[in-house]
């Protein structure tokens, strides 16, 4: 027995000391992180919005998309860009999960017209040097002025208009199928994203 | 054997990846470029010079029963220290080595140093033997990275070395690449040994 309470006891203080390292750690880095997410979060808008003189990260609007494989309902946020008090474009996150390793996340920028000013991707896990051809310019521009009506959203491949990367069909399928699914999704909420207050 | 010999013998003659071939997930999985393997390599030293500090000092402390969960909250903490001031610090890096930081705690290297040495020698020993690991250890996968990264992407450090023409071996930066550079190394190694 007293071997054991003093395995128990060494046991417990260096978890305690563990602990309290990690909170004062935890405890510095909390604002650098916050604000190292905010700046990230900024440069993707600012790269999918048009021109905008407010901050869109804090003028949201918070709709509700259908339910993920546990029954939680998927929060979709839009950011709204604005300059002067007109409205000058929406950005909001649409999720490809049928990349070819793991889920794609691309920030999409919607003008007023229902057309796409740009798109930017967030996080991907694809091939480097093939399906990772996502990130670059060339690609992301394909989407530019596309909306729901004045392209065939698929890849050529499948009889659409949108190049596929060579050797790499899979990436800008589920690219060109989720913002597919995005646009429409902005336009049935259109009048409650352009229209609702800012959600604080 | 002098603070010196505890210090190189981890560069060269007893090298984690080279000679004892010890924590290849990493070694495999990152060293796409040589920053990567860079930066993987420096936060695995931050993290043994710590754990072997650690483990030196309360080595007479810890009950041998339970010192393996002992080192593990250890290693786990300092790892997690690493890759909370990497996200605040150096965003891209943290980006870049992702899921890989948090394995850190499962290098059987750290986790080895500090069985077989910490436990059983003093401090400044065990800080000099953390540190010459640890950069052995960075040394590899730099050289690593550095490789696959010049035949994969002709580039070194992001620095463009062949100009626009050349068409990268996208094989080297893809899991086989990792497997035939690694090879050919120790293969290398082993030639110039045997001499």
């Amino acid at each position: 027995m007293k071997d054991i309470s003093r395995l128990l006891i060494a046991l417990t203080l260096i978890a305690a000391g563990a602990g309290l390292i990690l909170s004062l750690v935890e405890g510095v880095t909390r604002e650098p992180i916050k604000e190292q997410r905010r700046i990230q979060m900024l440069k993707a808008l600012s790269a999918v919005l048009p021109e905008f003189d407010n901050s869109p990260d804090s003028d949201t609007v918070v709709l509700e998309n259908g339910v993920d494989a546990k029954g939680n309902p998927v929060q979709v946020i839009f950011y709204r860009g604005r300059k002067g008090d007109e409205l000058t474009g929406t950005a909001f996150k649409v999720v490809a999960p049928d990349g070819y390793s793991g889920n794609i996340e691309v920030m999409v920028g919607v003008k007023p017209d229902e057309t796409l000013q740009a798109i930017e991707i967030l996080a991907h896990a694809e091939t480097p040097g093939l399906g990772s051809k996502i990130t670059e310019p060339w690609f992301k521009d394909l989407f530019k002025s596309k909306g729901l009506d004045n392209a065939d959203w698929r890849v050529k491949k499948d009889g659409g208009e949108f190049d596929q990367i060579t050797g790499a069909t899979i990436s800008p399928r589920a690219i060109v199928g989720a913002i597919k699914k995005g646009l429409t999704f902005y336009r049935e909420h259109k009048q409650e994203i352009v229209s609702q207050g800012a959600a604080q | 054997m002098n603070l010196i010999q505890e210090f190189s013998k981890g560069i060269w003659k007893e090298n984690a990846v080279f000679k004892l071939l010890l924590g290849m997930c990493p070694v495999l999985a990152v060293t796409t470029s040589a920053e990567n393997g860079l930066g993987m390599g420096l936060a695995t030293t931050f993290v043994l010079v710590c754990s072997n500090i650690v483990v030196a000092l309360l080595r007479k402390l810890i009950p041998s029963k339970v010192r393996i969960p002992a080192f593990i909250i250890v290693i786990a903490t300092f790892v997690t220290v690493v890759q909370l001031s990497m996200e605040a610090w150096v965003y891209g890096l943290y980006q870049a080595l992702g899921i890989f930081i948090p394995l850190i705690v499962v290098n059987c290297l750290i986790l080895g140093r500090a069985e077989a040495f910490a436990s059983k020698n003093p401090v400044l020993r065990s800080v000099f033997d953390g540190l010459g690991m640890g950069l052995g250890f960075t040394l590899a996968l730099f050289i690593l990275g550095s490789v696959r990264e010049i035949f994969g992407s002709g580039a070194i450090l992001g620095f463009n070395l062949f100009g626009t023409g050349y068409q990268p071996m996208l094989l080297m930066i893809l899991p086989p690449g990792a497997f035939i550079t690694l090879g050919l190394l120790l293969a290398a190694m082993n030639k110039y040994e045997a001499r």
